[in-house]
Formats: C-alpha cells, structure tokens, sequence
C-alpha cells in the first residue's frame, strides 16, 4: 500500500489484482505455488512485501514460503530487466579485451554480475561462451549476437533495446 | 448425457464430411511452430485466398518427423492425402498451383502419403511403407499428425471416449484384470506393472482417493509426453478415468511443466469442452460415476518427476522426495490413496479397455508388452518420434527408422533414458529394447529418450554433461545425493581437464554404487548411471584423458591442441586473421603454423579454414 502526497492511501492495479488473487486461492489446498506463479505475473517478480502479505493471507509462515519460493528456478526474488544483457568472457573473449567491455557495460548501467538497471530496462549478466569464439569479444542481448566488440560500441549497442 | 451415440454419430458426420472438401492441414505442435509452421499456415491462408480457392484449413499436432518441419498436408477430394515436409513459405505458392489446381503432388516435396481408401500416387512412398514408419506401430500415437488435438469430435470419431463408455459398464475389478492382463507397466521410467499399482490403490481403505498423471517430463531429449499431451490430450484424460473409475476415486491433476505452455493450453481447452458435453463431471453417462480434474503447473524442479517429490509440489511444498513406505498407493496427495501414472501409461489405456489385454500383450517380449514411444535425438539423419513394439533392437532403431548417423559418421553410443540412463554402445546395438534387458546392460528405459552419438562425442565429456545436470538438480535432502554427484562431477571436470590421477577410475566407481544403493529417490538412485556404463564400456577413454592426456574423440578442449598441416594450407590468412590470441604465424601464400604455448584452444582457427589444413587431436 503507498502513500500519497494528500496523506490518503492509494491502491494501485497490481495490489487489486494481487487481493483477487489471494482471495480466489484461500482455501484452496496447495494454492500457494499457483499464487506465487501468478503473483509473479503481475509483478514481474517475487518482491519481499508480496511474500509478507501471501504468508499473512495463507496464513502460511513466511519461511515456507521463502523456501518454496527458492526451492523452484521459476521464482525471481529480484526484479528482472525487459533485455538480458549475457557478455561472454570465455577464453577467447578474455584474451580480446571482454573484461573491458563488461566494465564499460557496467559502468554505463550502473550495475555489476547479475544486477538489474533501476528502470528494468536491463539485467547483465556474465557467461562462460557463448559459441562464437571467431566473433570476441562478444554478448548476446536477448537473442541477437554481438561480436567484434569496442569499448566505443557499447552506448550504440544498449540503444537498440527499449 | 447419458449415451455416447448421438455425440459419436455427429462426429462421423463431421469428420467424413471433410473427405468431400480440399483441405490442407498444418502441423501445429510445439515442433511446428517453432520451425515456422505458424507463418506458413498464414501464408498458404492468404495464398489461397488471393486465388479464390475452395479449400479447408486445419491444424493438427506433431506426426513424429520433427526432422521435415514444417509439415503439411494436402489432400482432394476422394484422393490420397500427401504430407510434404520442409515446407516454408516460399514453397506455398508451388504447392498450391500444382497440388490444389494442377491436381498434381509436388513429388520432390512429398514425403509419405496416406492414401486411405483412395488410390495412391505414383511415386510417393505409403506412410507404413516408409523407411520411417515401416517398423512402427502406431497405438498412442494413432491420432498425432492426424486429428485435431482442438477438437473433441475428432477424438470421438476416431473411437475416443468409446473406451470409458466400455469401462463405465464393467467392474472396477474387470478393468482392473483387463489391465494386468495387457502386461502394460508404467511408462515413465519405473516400469512398475500398472495393473498391480491400480490393484494396491483399490485395495487401500479410504474415501477419497486421488489420480494423479505424472506430465513433469524434465528429461534432456525426452519430448513423447508432451507430444502425446499436445496431439492427444482426450486420451489422456480418458485413460485417468478409467483408472479413476477402476481404482474409485473422483478426482485427477494433471501435473504437468510450465515449460510446455501449448499442452497445458489444449488440456485446459480439452477440459473444458469435456465438462460442457458431459463426459466430465457428475454421473456420466448415467453410471453415477463422477470426475472432476485440474491440472497444476510446474514451476521447475527436475526432481519433481519422482512421484513423492511430485505429490509434495501440489501441495504446495517444496518438490522434495518422501521416505517411503509408506508408498502412494496408501497415503499419496494430502495423505490419501493416490494412484500415479505417467501420461503415456494413461493414454495406452482407452486403447486396451477398447481392444482387451490380449490384444495389447499380443506386441513386445515377454516381460515387456505393448508399444513404446521413444524420442530420437543426437546425430542421427531423422529426428523424432518413434513407436515400436517392445523388443526392437537398438539398431532397427537407430540405422532402419533415424536413418543411421549424421554426415557419414561412425556410430559411438545411444544414451538411453535420460540423466538417469546409461551409454550403450556398439556391441549392445542388437539388444532387444525392454525394461529388463536395458536394466541389464546398465542403463534403463527411462521415459524413451533415445541420444544417439556419434565417433566425434567424448564419453567423459558426456558424463560429466550429464552430472552437472543431476547435480544441479539434486534437490539436497539426502548427503548421498547431494555430495555424491557433486564429487563425482567434481572427478569428472578433473578428468576432462587433464587433471585427473588412475585413482579416479576407482573412485568413480565406488561412489557411484554408493550413491545408487544410498539415494533416497530415483533421481539420485540412477544419477551415477551415466558414470557407471561409461566406465563398463568405454573405459578405454577415460584412461587415455588420464594415462596419455588425450581427448580421442578430440572434444575435450583442455586436453586438445591444434596443429596445421602443411601439404594443405595454401597461405591465404584467413586463420591468422580469426586467431583472438595471436597464436597463428605465417605470411600469404605460405603454410602458417600454431604457436601451441599461444593457443587458448578457441576453435576459431578451424572455422575459418576452407582447406580443411587444421587438426584437432
């Protein structure tokens, strides 16, 4: 629940649908895995206050739900970008400069290995190789392949995706 | 509704009524759309709408040649229907103006035909002609590639429902006898017999029992579940209330993957349809039998395929194994009788309460009756699916119906049954496929996934794959599990690093029983299996990574180098300019050479060469 600047509350989409939700699912046996499934759907991911309120509302206690929640690899506990960022620092990418690359990645978004821009536009994330060795250095965003990367590519390149 | 006929005699009308029309039929599994089937079936629409032609469009789900998507079928009235593969929309507008106007099949294009009571074409091979369909037979699989999975009157027309109407008339205790006569065991791996699984439930005391199908199919290179989910879903759903109505319970969940989105889609959609004609629910077809069923999706655990671990994650809980006894028959979902099967095990039986158990344990060996669905994957010609009478050899399969390997290669290992399965290699390519010949050999049947490799797959390398999947997967409860497989994927990488001592071999082996008698539940029970059959059959691999710190498939990049050959390297460059390290010396028009202390072992080098002048060994 936030609070607005008039001092009433204000109750957003997502906590109507997360209360339609939790309703629908309350005494039903075994709700808690298709709620977090569909909790996550309205927020794009697990946040910590989300969980509280399901433990309260289930009446299910907060460590269980934690430990379903990191049990299974389809719950995000942090939030995920709308574009993964996966730069390769395999041998080869190594010995061509990658390192240099995910620094400057970094330091244009802001975040290091596994972090997410505030924006959620970006997640980045570092990986063994991505198979296109002739290319290093290189990352993929999303689907697409980027190889025969410079340090100046780097702003071009993280332009292309909204 | 209180009888099938009506339903049955509408559905035969509708269906028969489409062999008096054009129709062309794309093949929409997960298979299809995923190769373009989608884009094709746009663009064969618009074609056809451009040209003003009078054709029917349906869709169908996968016909089991996942290697000639997108496929589609085209058939006129009173004609043979004929299946053309690697069809993308460049080739739609050929095919309608020849087939559809011209009345002429695209032979070059055709792959099988299917003629029905129509004469064939010249020229195409018949659909159990073919070298691919020639040693199957097709049971559960009967309607994939040929009905449509969205439509109920398809399922009822082709003899669907006809088995619960069958069933519905019956003791529970007959079908019960029909299905221990058919010899049917689970399909899923286990091979448990089910007619004996059904017997325990039966038997348990209690009021509530439970049906649970087990569609957590999570196993590398293991699609049949959700093949026979997508191209089936009714039969699935048949079979469950058979079993409900043997075993008397009233209500079913379908625990199937989040990953496979389209078969939880058309069982939603199946569901629903069920419920609205009143084949699903209360009193069905006036036996005062009622079923309700939901389906739970996954939320990705691999371990949560073993039965306990399963029963667990509906109830919310973390996919963790159970200590049993006691088993599911006894105190399964919320403590109840619980009878658990896997889908292929439900979707065979509609097919034995319609044709009896001795039709059924009429196919296969003598421990091992029936059909079974296998995947067929790796570096094999043709990729897919496949069903064979029990007792097959690994040969028939491999050189007969996936066409034999890949570029000409020379056949190495079938990994059969998964993570959990083991590598057989050539001197085992003529066993007979059963549950208890594949057990013999140190591999199991798993769910039917069959990974071919060939001459150029490192052995090591392909158990050390494997471990680091059971060992990400383990779900950690019990110590053998959990810090078995993660030293012996730790002894691996060694190994395959070139790091590895003599002792490992050893090593390897204790552990690996072990763990195998250990384990809490299948998945760690089996999870050495991958080491252990490597080792029996291929030890001579192992020892050569460790002994002489060499790759002989030339895989492992740790212990590989690269060298040029002189007589054919023409000069021209090309490697010299692809080298990220640096490593590769030479001037143009002279033979180049690899500086070994340079080279980080990319590969990149060999890729670009065109004269084939650089070695991996």
């Amino acid at each position: 629940m936030t609070t607005c600047n008039c001092g009433s509350k204000v109750v957003s989409e997502k906590e109507v649908a997360l209360q339609e939700l939790l309703d629908h699912y309350r005494d039903y046996e075994g709700g808690l895995i298709p709620v977090l499934q569909e909790a996550q759907q309205i927020y794009g991911y697990l946040p910590t206050d989300v969980l509280e309120k399901i433990s309260q509302e289930l009446r299910i206690p907060f460590s269980k739900v934690f430990g379903v929640c990191t049990f299974y690899a389809q719950f995000h506990l942090k939030p995920r970008g709308r574009n993964i960022i996966r730069m390769c620092l395999g041998t080869a990418c190594h010995v061509r400069g990658g390192s240099k690359i995910f620094k400057a990645l970094g330091e244009q978004l802001g975040v290091g290995d596994g972090g997410t821009t505030g924006d959620l536009r970006y997640t980045l994330e570092k990986v063994a190789c991505i198979g296109a060795c002739g290319l290093a250095p290189c990352l993929m965003v999303n689907d697409d392949t980027h190889g025969r990367l410079k340090v100046s590519d780097v702003t071009e390149i993280l332009a292309q995706y909204e | 509704m209180n009888n099938l006929n009506e339903i049955r005699e509408e559905s035969l009308r509708k269906y028969n009524a489409r062999l008096d029309k054009t129709r062309i039929v794309v093949g929409l599994g997960t298979c299809g759309i995923a190769a373009g089937g989608q884009k094709v079936m746009d663009a064969l629409k618009k074609e056809a709408a451009e040209r003003e032609l009078d054709v029917d469009f349906d869709i169908t789900s996968c016909i089991g040649m996942c290697y000639a998507e997108p496929v589609v079928e085209i058939s006129l009235p009173g004609a043979a229907s004929v299946v053309y593969g690697g069809i993308y929309p460049d080739k739609v507008a050929q095919l309608l103006e020849s087939h559809v106007i011209g009345k002429t099949p695209v032979k070059e294009l055709a792959v099988i035909q299917i003629p029905g009571n129509a004469t064939p074409y010249d020229g195409i091979d018949v659909m159990e002609k073919a070298a691919y369909y020639e040693k199957q037979v097709r049971s559960v699989t009967s309607r994939l590639g040929r009905t449509n999975p969205e439509n109920i009157a398809d399922y009822i027309a082709t003899g669907g429902y006809a088995g619960l109407e069958k069933a519905l008339s019956m003791e529970p205790q007959a079908i019960i006898d029909e299905i221990k006569k058919s010899g049917l065991r689970g399909r899923g791996g286990g091979g448990f017999p089910t007619g004996m699984k059904w017997q325990f439930v039966h038997n348990a005391v209690g009021e509530k029992k439970y049906i649970v199908c087990n569609a957590d199919e999570g196993d590398p290179g293991a699609f049949m579940d959700r093949s026979v989910l997508e191209g089936d879903p009714h039969a699935v759903m048949e079979g469950m209330m058979i079993a409900a109505f043997a075993i008397g319970a009233d209500e079913g969940v379908i625990y199937c993957r989040a990953e496979y989105p389209l078969a939880i889609k058309r069982l939603n959609l199946a569901i629903e349809v069920a419920e609205k004609m009143g084949i699903m629910g209360k009193n069905i077809m006036g036996s005062g039998f009622n079923f309700k069923m939901r389906i739970k999706a996954g939320a990705g655990a691999f371990v949560c395929g073993e039965e306990t671990a399963l029963l667990n994650s509906i109830e919310g809980k973390r996919g963790m194994p159970r200590v049993r006894p006691p088993f599911p028959a006894n105190a399964g979902l919320w403590a109840k009788p619980t009878c658990l099967n896997n889908v292929e095990t439900f979707a065979n039986v509609p097919f034995i309460i319609r044709k009896g158990g001795d039709w059924y344990a009429s196919m296969g060996t003598e421990k091992s009756k029936g059909s079974k669905v296998f995947c067929l994957t790796g570096k094999i010609n043709n990729t897919g699916l496949a069903e064979v009478p029990m007792g097959i050899t690994l040969r028939e399969i491999v050189f007969n119906i996936a066409g034999g390997i890949q570029d000409g290669k020379a056949f190495k290992a079938v990994q059969s049954g998964g993570p959990s399965g083991g590598c057989l290699p050539t001197s085992q390519l003529d066993l007979p496929i059963d549950y208890d010949s594949l057990i013999g050999a140190g591999a199991m049947m798993g769910s039917g996934g069959l990974v071919v490799m060939d001459e150029t797959t490192c052995m090591v390398d392909v158990a050390r794959f494997f471990l680091n999947f059971t060992q990400l997967e383990s779900c950690g409860k019990c110590t053998p599990c959990r810090e078995g497989t993660k030293r012996l994927l730790e002894i691996l990488t060694r190994i395959c690093n070139g790091e590895g001592v003599i002792e490992d071999i050893a090593t390897l082996e204790r552990l690996g029983k072990v763990i195998k008698s250990s384990a809490l539940c299948g998945l760690g029970q089996t999870a050495p299996n991958p080491v252990l059959t490597t080792l029996r059959y291929f030890r001579d691999e192992y020892e050569a990574h460790i002994i002489d710190k060499r790759c002989p498939a030339g895989c492992c990049t740790a212990l590989a180098s690269f060298s040029i050959l002189s007589d054919k390297c023409i000069g021209c460059t090309a490697c010299v300019k692809a080298c990220p390290a640096a490593a590769i010396s030479g001037e143009g028009k002279k033979a180049h050479a690899i500086d070994r202390n340079k080279c980080i072992k990319c590969g990149a080098c060999i890729n670009k060469c065109k004269f084939n002048a650089i070695v991996k060994a």
